[in-house]
């Protein structure tokens, strides 16, 4: 299953555990991440569900360009880490 | 005569305690945190403070115990977006002021425009509907901000349902009926920002605050863009009020009580906005704004480049004691109506918003 890492940043304001996932695509992992979660959503999605401008994804160690599909394709073997940009600080 | 005070930080938010004629820092809460507004408890000690975490997003702690512990509550959210919809993302990007109605409704104004509502302590929030969907608001614009904004709740203490809003950039607006409808209440400001033909239009006015005298409720003072207003037909009409000294600024302080005295923290207009001749001043009119006095008494008066955000000046149920707090993260204090101020501390993160 996909693995998905949240930054320990977050911790500083809510639990964010590693989550495994069989989803297929990282908007379908995240929400697996949030069923759990719900608090977490808010962290990482904004009002309209897009990725919060000053979060970060890389998928497998690519930089996520696309901040409103979450469309990315995810393999069992796939590690997404979800990271503070640098920006946002 | 208030014992605290609440000053919302760009990294934290600082608890003020007077004993013995001196406001000391005795508590910080959300260290590192930008604070943007915050709401000082009611009787009970419940009262709420708004995060804006720079990666992370707008978010809401609320505490029962007068701030000494704090959890984390509902955020206001946007419905989605209708696709085409005109106008700024339907995403919240700040909550800019927030308030408490003499029903207990807690009323959040935020950038990019929406008000919201919670009857339940920010348990939950509701959009204020009307409002977002009223034609006029694609008019606004940003001011201070990428997108408009409001800045200022001024509920009618002797009238439920009555409150007027200020809006950056657009204009104030009032509702006698707990929200269902509103009405642009500006007539009388002049945006000189605007092509000389719609200089008068009331929904693209920049009030940089509205304040309302609680004991003479019928009267508002507006710190606008283009100077100072007042109006003392509860907004139905706003008067400019000239001063020998520049009405350029952002904060304004009404009297408690006596609807002719308010308190403003001049700047040089407009592009520059830092105090005259870098010497920071305090004016207060006590003639309804026919006249200020400059007052500097233990202000700096040399090398200040202190600017006062919109929130940063404050006035307490005496209207005796007054606190303002700087950009460059300076606090002051005065106990005798603004003629003499002390510092309180000159080393705080810059202040966005300072509470009685």
């Amino acid at each position: 299953m996909a693995r998905i890492v949240f930054t320990p940043q977050l911790r500083r304001f809510v639990e964010a555990p590693e989550v495994e996932t069989p989803a297929l695509q990282l908007r379908a992992g995240l929400e697996d991440a949030f069923a759990s979660n719900p608090r977490l959503r808010a962290y990482v999605l904004d009002d309209q569900g897009h990725l919060r401008p000053n979060v970060v994804i890389f998928v497998d160690g690519k930089r996520l360009r696309e901040y409103q599909r979450l469309d990315e394709a995810l393999a069992p073997d796939t590690v997404v880490h979800v990271l503070q940009a640098l920006s946002g600080g | 005569m208030s014992q605290t005070a609440w000053v919302a930080t760009r990294k934290g938010l600082f608890e003020l305690s007077r004993a013995s004629g001196q406001w000391e820092v005795a508590n910080v809460s959300f260290l590192a945190e930008p604070v943007s507004q915050v709401l000082p408890p009611d009787a009970s000690g419940h009262m709420l403070a708004a995060l804006n975490l720079g990666h992370f997003g707008v978010k809401v702690h609320a505490s029962k115990d007068f701030g000494k512990t704090w959890s984390e509550v509902a955020t206001p959210a946007y419905p989605a977006q209708p696709e085409g919809a005109e106008g700024p993302a339907w995403k919240l990007v700040q909550i800019w002021s927030m308030e408490r109605d003499g029903d207990g409704t807690i009323w959040a104004g935020t950038n990019p425009g929406g008000l919201f509502s919670s009857t339940d302590g920010g348990v939950s929030w509701q959009l204020n509907e009307n409002l977002w969907h009223r034609k006029e608001r694609l008019g606004w614009f940003g001011g201070g901000y990428d997108s408009p904004g409001i800045h200022s709740i001024c509920p009618h203490p002797e009238k439920a349902n009555e409150m007027l809003l200020g809006i950056s950039c657009g204009g104030a607006w009032r509702t006698t009926d707990g929200g269902a409808a509103w009405h642009l209440r500006a007539t009388g400001m002049r945006a000189d920002f605007m092509p000389p033909e719609q200089a008068g239009e009331e929904n693209t006015q920049d009030p940089h605050l509205i304040a309302r005298c609680p004991g003479e409720p019928d009267v508002l003072w507006t710190q606008h863009h283009c100077g100072i207003w007042r109006s003392a037909d509860n907004g139905v009409s706003w008067q400019e009020c000239k001063g020998d000294f520049t009405t350029f600024g952002f904060a304004v302080a009404a009297h408690p009580k006596d609807g002719k005295t308010a308190w403003f923290a001049p700047a040089i207009k407009d592009e520059k906005r830092v105090p005259v001749d870098a010497a920071l001043c305090v004016t207060r009119t006590r003639d309804g704004g026919k006249t200020f006095e400059v007052l500097r008494a233990g202000l700096p008066q040399k090398n200040a480049y202190d600017l006062i955000y919109r929130h940063g000046l404050a006035v307490d149920a005496t209207g005796e004691h007054l606190l303002m707090g700087s950009t460059t993260g300076n606090l002051w204090a005065s106990g005798d109506a603004g003629d003499s101020w002390q510092s309180v501390a000159p080393n705080l993160p810059p202040i966005y918003a300072v509470k009685f």
